[in-house]
């Protein structure tokens, strides 16, 4: 049985957890505890180790999602989740621009960790304040080869595009040795 | 009695449904691997609960959700009402220390909590003492088992779903060698860190479930947390290979060869 894995991250409450359960065919194994810290308490839960998804391709090969957890004082976990991904794909909630800084600075890091090809997942695009894919781009200060996509992490068929898109990418970088 | 057998035979899932569907009332016993666990039913609801000997009181309840501290538990052990449920949750609701709402709260929790630990277990002793039910001093609730009966079978999927990452519980743990992982900051919940207290060449997991009065389920749960957090590894027998759900996953390495397994990858999400 050969497995393979895609890491999937982002800031805190950017919709990680939500994206690989959409997608996941087992019920996501989860590490979500109750925020302590005040100013963390946009949400009732976080993920503080990593969550879990899988997809069984057949007898021979299953794809692990494995999603990072979203607070900084985990980030430790960051560099043991990016061990053999295939690639990652950074979720970026387009409705609170005050943490479009810290997508960047992960998407760099988990750049550092693994030169390996990603995706940005503009999440949360069905919210009225949602900044368009566009804007995001700018924001993120994405160079033009990167993918953003727009996404909605609880729609399984956005999520599918977003692991569609990635897999292209990751499949352009064999077929021409890209490794931009 | 009216119904005695193994859970090998007989599944919880199946006894619930049966008394769920024949809306039967009377009191099921399960001597399980390590405890003994009684659930009491009017109608085909359930309505009361017992793990252990202790279990089921008022305050051992209140005590397991957290609603009373260690000392306050021991100050209400010695007040006359504290021998009968009633007088007692009366007692805290006119001392406006808890509402009637939270101790029916409280009920159902806990009620549920052992329901979803009785689905776990896989071996057992039960009998259904039909009619009987718990004495008049204790708090009684009504909750329907079809609900209960879907989410417990929605946990045993997920249990399988543990059981095929952690297979065998007769392997021992060991904290992994990793020099360069930044562990001290690690945020561990009670039970991960009473697992993680017994962690030793020694102690199989199942010794560390049986200490810790762990389900199978919560022990394998807790362990994969810990396994994919790189705080422990499995410390297999000598000469015994690594289960293959285990194995460390490789990086994929990009050959054109392997442009075909993208595509079934690929495929596969396509028609999700």
């Amino acid at each position: 049985m050969q497995t393979v894995k895609m890491v999937v991250t982002g800031p805190f409450n950017s919709g990680k957890t939500a994206f690989i359960r959409s997608i996941s065919e087992i019920e996501v194994v989860s590490t979500e505890r109750k925020i302590s810290l005040e100013v963390e308490k946009v949400k009732e839960t976080t993920t503080v180790a990593m969550d879990f998804g899988r997809i069984t391709v057949d007898d021979d090969l299953v794809l692990y999602l494995f999603g990072t957890p979203g607070q900084k004082r985990f980030d430790f976990m960051w560099e043991i989740l990016s061990e053999g991904m295939l690639g990652f794909v950074v979720i970026v909630d387009s409705s609170r621009p005050e943490t479009f800084r810290e997508a960047r600075f992960i998407l760099d890091t988990f750049r550092a960790y693994a030169p390996t090809p990603y995706v940005v997942a503009a999440n949360k695009q069905d919210a009225p304040e949602a900044w368009p894919v566009d804007d995001l781009r700018i924001a993120l200060k994405l160079d033009p080869s990167v993918k953003c996509i727009p996404c909605v992490a609880n729609d399984k068929e956005k999520v599918k595009v977003i692991l569609l898109e990635l897999l292209g990418g990751i499949l352009q970088e064999i077929e021409t040795g890209d490794k931009s | 009695m009216a119904l005695q057998g193994n859970l090998r035979d007989f599944s919880v899932t199946k006894l619930l449904n049966l008394i769920h569907i024949a809306k039967k009332s009377g009191t099921l016993t399960i001597q399980g691997p390590n405890e003994l666990a009684s659930l009491a039913f009017l109608d085909g609801k359930l309505i009361y609960g017992q793990r252990g000997d202790e279990g089921g009181r008022l305050i051992s309840i209140l005590r397991y959700n957290h609603l009373l501290t260690e000392e306050q538990a021991a100050t209400l052990q010695t007040r006359p009402e504290a021998a009968n449920d009633k007088e007692l949750g009366l007692l805290l609701i006119h001392a406006n220390y808890l509402t009637q709402q939270a101790i029916l709260q409280s009920l159902h929790k806990y009620l549920n909590d052992l329901v979803f630990r009785l689905f776990t277990w896989n071996e057992g002793i039960f009998q259904f003492y039909l009619g009987i039910l718990p004495p008049d001093d204790r708090i009684t609730v009504r909750i329907d088992l079809e609900n209960l009966i879907m989410e417990g079978a929605r946990r045993m999927r997920e249990f399988e779903q543990l059981q095929e990452e952690i297979p065998n519980l007769d392997y021992a743990l060991k904290f992994t060698d990793r020099p360069d992982a930044r562990l001290r900051n690690i945020n561990l919940s009670v039970e991960e860190w009473r697992v993680v207290s017994y962690i030793s060449p020694k102690n199989t997991m199942r010794q560390i479930a049986r200490a810790n009065r762990l389900s199978e389920i919560e022990l394998r749960r807790i362990v994969y947390g810990l396994i994919q957090a790189g705080v422990v590894e499995i410390l297999l027998p000598e000469g015994l290979p690594p289960p293959p759900s285990l194995a460390k996953i490789q990086p994929m390495p990009k050959t054109p060869e392997q442009a075909g397994l993208i595509k079934r990858l690929a495929d596969r999400i396509r028609s999700l």
